[in-house]
């Protein structure tokens, strides 16, 4: 368990670490990156049963970036828990490196699927729920989707098994932040009560603000006691969290920073 | 002669290795009783998922089985375990080299009656293209039988391709596969006829048609599309001089490519391909529609001797 104090720093580190990496690499995924730095703060610091010191442990949980292209938080959790050295964070998206565009479990190890292809990150996420149910473990698969990526058919079809087969220990967490890359979602495609599609489809559903660490511990314990089905948190985020040009911008999805860019943004988060 | 349809084969082997391996689990897609997974499910039931009719919910499933560490046989209609989730096998179970094994019944034209919807020409040649994939095409049961046997230890991502109707069973109970290994059934010097799947026992009638006709055909059966067995392939094109391919898919990707592909590299000659000519299938009987898309004894035999003669 971490302190609220300790989990505050933990994604300050991980909106930096992520700048910092998405700066060096010119090219990336700023503002659905920013975005999950409490999330991942909460779960990989607090929530999750997880050895940093041992990332194939069998007892672990598993968290799945089913939003793939968010990779840097990703990087930047693992860099904060001990699994990537300071150095190869300058190595992001260049040749040869662990840290791939898009998560590469054969590559980086704390990397449990290989996801960017929207949508499948959580079918799979619901298959390695499956298998646990078959070996009869007890390790929680935790998979974090982006609001766009529900546009996606499969993620239905996902919902669908998951409840069916009662997966109790998926947990859903949605980053919900509105935007996608050609704008709002709505506006490119509708997608209605997203708390209620997935409560239709047999989820408990919860919903809370994706940047309150304490509502996200809170939300967190009481996905857990959810029991024959699945939990699917609604996470009300602000997509490029913590750089104020960056915030509510489709713009920032994918775009390059400039030098100048880089250094206000740099500026924004260690102020 | 007696017959038995590929998928028989692979539901039986399945159920059996069940027993043996706790690790394997099976998926399906509302298909268990023509996919013959309903042998395992029936068995194992704790151990067999019914993913409904979402193929591609199933491919991403069935790597997080995987990586859960399963052992895991999926199974659909050739047309939409390939074709409906090409993108989740390339992305989710072939880039991360998972332990997911697509075996995929009702491929080809013997599908018969239910027509070209159903009916997979193209699935060698997308699963071919995917690195870290491997392509089996099983000649008869007791083949599909042993290539089962072989991919439930086999780690890594493959595609088992199977079909529907009954064949001539070809290899008895002692029969031995050779994964990555192309098997001369039958030696020759003319023309070498190298087939795959339904095609390899038309090939070995076509080699008697060419007998009598005083032609010397070599008869090899290459179960293992991928890898490809290149030394052998390169040794008859030597040898022989000429080659015809046969299988029971589109001409284009196929068995016919990596032939083609291999003798253009290694030592070239002349090719001559019988297949699915760039066509989509439609309903019929299974013999009717080989007929009609010229998958016969007489059609390789006739390429055959027209290479033989020209080379």
């Amino acid at each position: 368990m971490a302190t609220k104090n300790e989990l505050t720093e933990k994604a300050k580190n991980i909106r930096r670490d992520i700048i910092e990496m998405l700066g060096q690499a010119k090219s990336g995924h700023p503002g659905g990156s920013l975005d999950l730095a409490e999330i991942l703060s909460v779960l990989y610091f607090d929530v999750m049963n997880y050895d940093f010191g041992d990332p194939q442990k069998e007892d672990r949980d598993y968290l799945i970036l089913s939003k793939g292209h968010g990779a840097p938080a990703l990087y930047a959790a693992l860099y904060e828990g001990g699994l990537i050295e300071e150095e190869e964070l300058a190595t992001l998206r260049r040749l040869g490196s662990r840290l791939q565009g898009h998560p590469d479990r054969k590559k980086l190890p704390g990397v449990e699927a290989s996801t960017g292809s929207l949508g499948q990150g959580f079918a799979i996420a619901g298959g390695i729920a499956m298998a646990m149910k078959v070996q009869g473990k007890p390790n929680r698969v935790y998979a974090i989707l982006g609001d766009g990526e529900l546009d996606e058919g499969i993620v239905w079809e996902a919902a669908m098994s998951a409840a069916h087969n009662h997966l109790d220990h998926l947990c859903a967490i949605v980053d919900h932040n509105g935007l996608q890359i050609d704008g709002a979602n709505d506006d490119v495609m509708s997608l209605g009560d997203i708390g209620a599609k997935f409560a239709s489809f047999g989820f408990e559903v919860f919903h809370v603000d994706g940047h309150d660490i304490d509502a996200l511990k809170d939300v967190f314990a009481k996905a857990k006691e959810v029991r024959e089905k699945p939990a699917a948190i609604i996470a009300e985020t602000v997509k490029g969290k913590g750089v104020s040009f960056m915030e509510n911008d489709p713009g920032w999805h994918g775009k390059p920073m400039s030098d100048q860019d880089f250094a206000a943004a740099k500026a924004e988060l260690e102020g | 002669m007696e017959k038995i349809a590929t998928r028989e084969a692979y539901g039986k082997a399945l159920a059996e290795l069940g027993k043996e391996d706790p690790a394997i689990v099976v998926l399906d897609a509302d298909l268990s009783k023509s996919t013959k997974t309903n042998l395992f499910a029936k068995e194992f039931p704790e151990r067999f998922f019914d993913m409904g009719i979402a193929e591609s919910n199933m491919a991403a499933a069935a790597a997080g089985l995987a990586i859960g560490g399963q052992t895991v046989f999926m199974s659909s209609f050739a047309v939409f375990a390939t074709g409906r989730c090409f993108e989740i096998i390339r992305n989710s179970i072939c880039y991360p080299k998972l332990n997911v094994k697509i075996a995929a019944t009702h491929a080809g034209i013997t599908v018969g009656e239910d027509g070209g919807s159903h009916q997979s020409v193209e699935d060698i040649a997308i699963m071919r293209a995917l690195p870290n994939m491997r392509v089996f095409v099983p000649a008869d049961g007791v083949e599909a039988d042993r290539m089962t046997r072989y991919l439930a230890k086999s780690e890594g991502p493959a595609y088992l391709r199977l079909g529907r109707s009954g064949q001539p069973v070809l290899f008895n109970d002692d029969y031995q596969f050779e994964p990555g290994k192309a098997a001369v059934l039958r030696d020759g010097d003319d023309v070498a006829i190298i087939a795959c799947g339904l095609m390899v026992a038309k090939a070995l009638e076509a080699a008697d048609l060419l007998k009598e006709e005083g032609v010397s055909a070599a008869v090899i059966n290459a179960s293992t599309l991928k890898p490809f067995d290149e030394e052998t392939v390169a040794a008859y094109a030597e040898k022989c001089g000429a080659i015809v391919t046969a299988e029971e898919h589109s001409v284009i990707g196929g068995l016919g490519s990596a032939v083609a592909e291999t003798v253009a590299k290694r030592c070239p000659c002349r090719v001559g391909m019988i297949g699915v000519d760039d066509l989509f299938g439609q309903s019929g009987r299974p013999d009717e529609l080989l007929t009609a898309y010229g998958l016969t004894k007489e059609a390789i035999a006739e390429k055959a001797k027209e290479l033989a003669k020209t080379k």
